[in-house]
């Protein structure tokens, strides 16, 4: 298919030619990818967020290798290392359990290596938190550049459906849905249904707030001069749609999933602490910290232990949003 | 003002309306798609290995053997009337609003509700007094100190705060505190007892919603400070104190106040997270144990009431929007 699009983007005006010959070197022309990424180096909270995330998702797959090498298993009992009078792990102190073989201890009671909990419960929590936050994102990226691009009553009308989403008492309404699902159910059982159930109620429940912003700035773009070119040089809904106002909107669109991981990632322990999450055996942070409730004061690294890993994840997410939208939109900053 | 308000009103009901719809739908349609039948769903209210005549008698009861939209109706008109509930060969009437009788304990759920409403109060306007203090002048002071080392530790310690999760810093205060007594107590009792039994409750919610607070009154506040009037101000001679305070702040806390509306009127509605880690007998605690014991008119009770709260919050939010900035004409 040719169209009258392609031609003007092969022959870009290039004044920056003229000065060629007089300075010691070419003047190189940056993309705005180039621009925010010189940007984005420079910010350290930023760079620091991007390399516990990517350390976190290498934990996170090599979780069976890592403990391999620790010889901890996250279901396995380890009745000898817990005291049977209090049910805590054997030894004093607030470090009582840690060891070589159990570097951050084991759990009161059952006493099953947290280490590996922690890597596997990793593998949960960011699963769910990327996989929600893609379905946030494609219901909110249609439903905002519908609403901001065809404007009308469609717009009203996704607009009002946002409004009452963002007013409902959602944490309830995930809560009971989460409570009704059965066990085995849609052709599916045991912890894959938990983990889709899980994605569609954190993702259909989030996805007003992505989609508020791409429809504020669809309809900021669809002002613009480029669009009215496209639309005057006879373009169809569908390609100023897809070729002029998608391309705009994948800053906004990688900064707010990026800022909506985290928040993702919080909504799952948080169900998985009220005790809707992930079933038992397969370890999920917010179950360890429900787990830990009874143990705080005998106990406190078995609780202190899956509050960092969440507290450490959603921070390195959320330092790297922050450098992200800086970089990206220079009016934020 | 008499149109808006009828049309805001109006609103106000629908949003309740469907708010019941999805909870409706939430029990009794998504189990079905699920491929639940109604005998089973009868059966979780009977006990351990029910009889057929048991789970026959059950769905009589409960009504659960009547057409979805009948049942729906029913539940509408006695919140609106009353209705009249029959156990066996007696009739009791349950007065407006009436949000039926639990599944489990057979007791009425309305005045269950009510009793736990003072405690989530406590909680939340408490820690809301806190946090609005605190998260909206450190967030001022970071936007006029910008760049400073302030700014920079405030906005760190906002950025972690947001990042915590409440049900981990409220376990991490009790173990470093460990209060005497976090068993709530009545105000009207014993003023002193219910203050202090409250606080670390308070601090550990308030210090969630300061940081986010924080983070977004310094937005706004650099957003505004950039605008023409401002420079205006300044140009008129006016004092730096009074160009903050009169001009920027204002305009800043407008959009705050939205948002504090709905989180105010999303915690009335049961402080879920907190209400379970400190184990407060409020709102949210009775929405969990409702929710875990899969007790349908307790849900829906404490649903419609977490929405009407929703609904209320930005009602009046919108009624102090008229009075906080000028611009806006009802």
């Amino acid at each position: 298919m040719t169209s009258p699009l392609d031609a003007p983007s092969t022959a870009v005006a290039q004044p920056e030619a003229v000065l060629q010959g007089i300075g010691r070197k070419a003047i190189e022309g940056r993309s705005l990818g180039q621009i925010a990424w010189a940007r984005l180096k420079r910010d350290k909270l930023a760079i620091a967020g991007g390399v516990v995330v990517i350390l976190l998702i290498a934990m996170a797959l090599l979780a069976p290798l890592l403990t391999k090498i620790t010889g901890g298993s996250p279901t396995e009992f380890n009745q000898d290392l817990i005291d049977p009078t209090f049910s805590k792990p054997k030894g004093d102190g607030i470090f009582a359990g840690f060891s070589w073989d159990h570097p951050l201890g084991v759990e009161p009671r059952s006493g099953r290596d947290v280490f590996s909990r922690i890597l596997y419960g990793a593998q949960i929590s960011l699963l769910i938190g990327f996989l929600a936050t893609a379905v946030s994102v494609v219901l909110g990226t249609v439903a905002g550049v519908i609403a901001g691009y065809f404007g009308g009553w469609v717009d009203t009308f996704l607009s009002r459906t946002m409004d009452v989403f963002l007013a409902f008492p959602l944490l309830l309404f995930a809560l009971a849905l989460a409570g009704v699902i059965p066990d085995s159910a849609f052709g599916l059982s045991g912890n894959s249904l938990r983990v889709a159930v899980l994605v569609f109620i954190i993702g259909f429940f989030n996805w007003p707030y992505i989609g508020r912003i791409i429809r504020g700035q669809t309809l900021a773009l669809r002002e613009r001069e480029f669009v009215d070119a496209a639309r005057s040089l006879g373009a169809s809904g569908r390609w100023v749609i897809f070729r002029e106002l998608l391309p705009n909107l994948f800053a906004p669109i990688l900064v707010y999933s990026t800022l909506m991981i985290p928040t993702n990632i919080l909504f799952e322990a948080a169900l998985s602490f009220l005790g809707v999450g992930i079933r038992p055996p397969t370890p999920s942070w917010g179950k360890m910290l429900a787990d830990a409730v009874p143990f705080y004061s005998v106990a406190p690294m078995y609780m202190v232990v899956p509050g960092l890993a969440i507290f450490i994840t959603v921070m390195a997410f959320n330092l790297l949003g922050d450098g992200l939208r800086d970089a990206l939109d220079p009016r934020a900053r | 003002m008499a149109r808006f308000l009828v049309r805001r009103l109006a609103g106000a009901v629908l949003l309740l309306v469907i708010t019941s719809m999805v909870t409706f739908a939430i029990f009794f349609i998504v189990p079905r798609l699920a491929g639940q039948t109604v005998d089973q769903l009868a059966a979780q209210y009977v006990g351990k290995d029910p009889s057929q005549a048991e789970i026959e008698a059950t769905k009589e009861k409960l009504g659960l053997d009547k057409p979805i939209i009948v049942q729906y109706g029913q539940f509408i008109k006695g919140i609106v009337a009353g209705r009249e509930f029959s156990f066996g060969p007696d009739t009791e009437y349950c007065p407006p609003p009436c949000f039926g009788y639990s599944f489990k304990t057979q007791r009425p759920v309305w005045p269950d509700l009510v009793d736990r409403v003072p405690v989530t109060f406590s909680l939340a306007i408490g820690a809301a007094v806190i946090w609005l203090i605190t998260g909206v002048s450190i967030g001022v002071l970071s936007a006029l100190k910008k760049g400073t080392i302030f700014d920079r530790f405030a906005m760190v310690i906002a950025l972690a705060g947001v990042s915590l999760p409440i049900f981990f810093t409220g376990l991490l205060s009790l173990a470093l505190f460990r209060p005497t007594g976090v068993n709530y107590v009545p105000f009207t009792s014993d003023p002193l007892g219910w203050a202090s039994n409250l606080l670390l409750p308070w601090i550990t919610l308030a210090f969630l919603y300061a940081a986010l607070y924080a983070r977004l009154t310094r937005a706004g506040m650099l957003e505004t400070m950039t605008e023409d009037y401002i420079r205006t101000a300044r140009a008129k001679g006016l004092r730096e104190r009074k160009v903050v305070t009169r001009h920027a702040l204002r305009a800043t806390l407008t959009p705050i106040l939205t948002i504090f509306g709905l989180d105010i009127g999303l915690l009335l509605g049961g402080a879920v997270l907190t209400e379970s880690t400190f184990s407060l007998p409020g709102i949210g605690r009775y929405a969990i144990d409702a929710i875990n014991n899969q007790d349908l008119p307790q849900v829906l009770g404490v649903t419609m009431l977490a929405a009407f709260f929703v609904v209320v919050a930005s009602l009046v939010v919108d009624l102090l929007y008229a009075v906080a900035d000028p611009r806006v004409r009802l």
